[in-house]
């Protein structure tokens, strides 16, 4: 289907299956509830998984399958949250146009970083990478965004936000009844939401998360036909084999330039749909932790694989949302059933994982996956399906050791 | 006039002369072997010859067009192909997909941006692979990774993803370094075949006397970086010359 073998259109499917029905999956527990706490199913925090698993995505393209680290990815996810902002503020609240724009702008950034940076390989790309990402962290909160100057394109520490004076010249200024317009896909504004209650559960139905979960099938399915593609067999080769590429009649730099450019032009995209999700921009999405953020959620869910970033972004998203949340008051709510030293007791052991203490948690999670699990959670999915088909299946053939199993191209 | 015409060159690192005044001549659809002991500039011209590295002095020529200043990758693109010493291969690839690369490399140029086509798919690709493949025998370890062949094996790999691309001029460097005797008769039986069928022009950077004088027509003797002799396996053989620089250490 769509130009895909069977593994991998079963494999979108469920990736579609899993995005669309995300507003049950993610509240499995009912309102109320003391673990209610770890219900995901709230629009913001669903609309941040699918739009850092794009960012993510993009990232594996370049990472993945060449294996240059780039260390300035956030760069562009900025760039593309101002570029989108900015359509917002001179053309209308249409998200098409903005999420174009921002492709475009941070695609174009992608060339000419990428041109310089990928003179060089290995840990000096990673540096020049980081460097560049720097300076457009500094360019956006200071240089670029004086508040006083004429040209004040990201308004510095404040960031870029909408106003009612903004031109939106093929928009409305302002709503009839005031108000700063909302961005919106052909009328659906991205803060649309509806609830539906079902006993005691609320499951909350969001125009934004399905615009953005929407734009995540297309980008995933774009990734999927890259990695399958020649040019992703090109790309594979860069990672295992340079010098071989070189005397096979390769000339691997416009492939990798072709790879970061396409990988720049996700964020871009990632960062134009955050803007579409709440119309403002900062420069700390620039900054070089975020840049860091994408290269634990691609290692953790599986560099190279095609659905490991995106786990790994949901992950990582999850624990900063989720455990981050959880303070005493919850811990000493789920601990009640026991005595009460008891209970104090577990709530001191458990208090420094939890709440501010989340990326202790994370911490020690990417140790584990990184010693244990070095293919990521992907891996650890598959030595569990492994097991289970071990016990179930015979071997398939007479001497198995004689014809090796094909491996697949790149491991799901 | 040779296919490979080589003309003056000389190559120094800093003082130490590596080639000197290197003249070779290699006649289309000949085996052309260079020997010479450690040290006599073998892997230099080499890589003069692919381009790795731009002599000092001199020229060289292939079918009538220089090589120098040229990439690697041109160089390729031109009809020459290149087995190096250590098997370099895609190690984190299967062997089929090893193979296709070159098939790709050859029909598609240096670079194209073929994102939305199926490698799968690219069913002329796969069969001129698969033959490739069929060629040196391995064609049952198609699916195997790369990395996990034996070393015999690599080699073999390296040398269908060479073959695939129908070079006009295969360079073989050291092609049964490190083997046993009877891999080493493996090798040359192979590679006796390969030229009777399809007629490459084969240049044999080798050490071993038995695989040189098994293979090759033409002998050039290379002596700290100036080409001593050069002459038929007969002449080779008996020439004193060639005793005292070469074969007398060996025998």
């Amino acid at each position: 289907m769509l130009g895909l073998n069977r593994q991998d259109t079963a494999l979108l499917i469920i990736v579609a299956v899993l995005t669309l029905l995300a507003p049950f999956i993610l509240n499995p527990f009912p309102e109320g509830s003391g673990l209610a706490t770890l219900n995901a199913g709230y629009p913001d925090l669903m609309q941040r998984f699918v739009i850092y698993g794009i960012f993510a995505i993009g990232f594996n393209i370049l990472f993945g399958l060449t294996g240059y680290l780039s260390f300035g990815h956030a760069a562009f996810l900025g760039v593309g949250s101002y570029a989108a902002v900015w359509m917002f503020k001179l053309i209308g609240m249409q998200v098409i146009p903005a999420v174009l724009f921002s492709m475009a702008i941070s695609a174009i950034l992608a060339l000419g970083i990428g041109y310089v940076s990928l003179r060089r390989s290995g840990i000096y790309f990673s540096i020049l990478t980081l460097a560049f990402a720097q300076m457009c962290y500094n360019l956006a909160y200071s240089v670029l965004g004086n508040p006083n100057s004429r040209f004040n394109l990201t308004n510095g520490e404040t960031g870029l936000q909408l106003t009612l004076d903004d031109p939106r010249i093929l928009g409305v200024q302002r709503t009839p009844d005031g108000g700063i317009p909302v961005p919106n896909f052909f009328g659906i504004e991205m803060r649309d939401s509806y609830d539906l209650h079902l006993g005691d559960w609320v499951f909350t139905f969001s125009g934004g998360y399905y615009f953005a979960a929407a734009v995540m099938l297309i980008a995933f399915y774009i990734a999927i036909r890259i990695f399958r593609s020649p040019f992703g067999l090109m790309l594979r080769g860069v990672k295992s084999n340079q010098t071989r590429l070189y005397y096979t009649g390769i000339n691997a730099r416009p492939y990798t330039l072709a790879a970061f450019v396409i990988s720049g032009t996700y964020a871009g995209l990632a960062g134009g749909l955050l803007a579409c999700m709440d119309p403002l921009a900062g420069a700390e999405r620039m900054q070089w932790t975020a840049s860091g953020e994408v290269v634990l959620m691609t290692i953790l869910g599986g560099a190279g694989t095609l659905i490991g970033p995106v786990l790994g972004a949901g992950f990582i998203k999850y624990f900063e949302n989720i455990f981050s949340k959880i303070n005493d008051n919850v811990l000493h709510g789920w601990f009640a059933f026991l005595p009460d030293g008891l209970e104090d007791f577990m709530v001191t052991l458990v208090h420094p994982f939890v709440g501010k203490g989340w990326h202790l948690t994370l911490g020690i999670l990417f140790m584990l996956v990184v010693i244990f699990l070095p293919g990521g959670l992907v891996e650890g999915g598959q030595r569990i399906l492994g097991l289970f088909r071990r016990r179930k299946a015979p071997p398939p053939g007479p001497d198995p050791e004689h014809h090796p199993k094909p491996t697949p191209h790149v491991a799901e | 006039m040779g296919i490979l015409e080589v003309k003056n060159v000389s190559k120094s690192f800093g003082g130490l002369k590596a080639l000197r005044d290197v003249n070779l001549s290699v006649a289309e659809h000949s085996v052309h072997a260079i020997i010479g002991p450690n040290g006599a500039g073998k892997s230099t011209l080499l890589n003069v010859l692919v381009g790795k590295l731009v002599p000092d002095t001199g020229s060289v020529m292939f079918d009538g067009q220089s090589l120098l200043g040229r990439k690697p990758y041109e160089i390729n693109q031109m009809g020459i192909s290149r087995v190096f010493q250590t098997p370099e291969i895609f190690g984190d690839l299967t062997v089929i997909e090893n193979v296709m690369i070159p098939c790709f490399a050859k029909r598609d140029g240096v670079f194209r941006m073929h994102a939305f086509e199926t490698v799968e798919n690219e069913a002329e690709i796969v069969a001129q692979a698969e033959a490739a493949l069929a060629d040196v025998g391995m064609l049952e370890r198609r699916d195997m990774h790369a990395a996990a062949l034996s070393r015999g094996d690599k080699r073999r790999l390296e040398l269908a993803m060479c073959l695939v691309q129908e070079p006009r001029l295969l360079l073989l460097d050291e092609p049964t370094a490190g083997m046993a005797r009877a891999d080493t008769n493996r090798t040359i039986e192979l590679l006796r075949q390969i030229h009777a069928k399809r007629d490459i022009t084969m240049v044999i950077i080798e050490h071993d006397m038995h695989v040189v004088f098994s293979l090759a027509q033409r002998i050039t003797v290379l002596a700290q970086g100036a080409p001593l002799v050069e002459d038929t396996p007969e002449n080779i053989k008996g020439h004193p010359k060639v005793r005292e620089a070469y074969l007398g250490e060996a025998a």
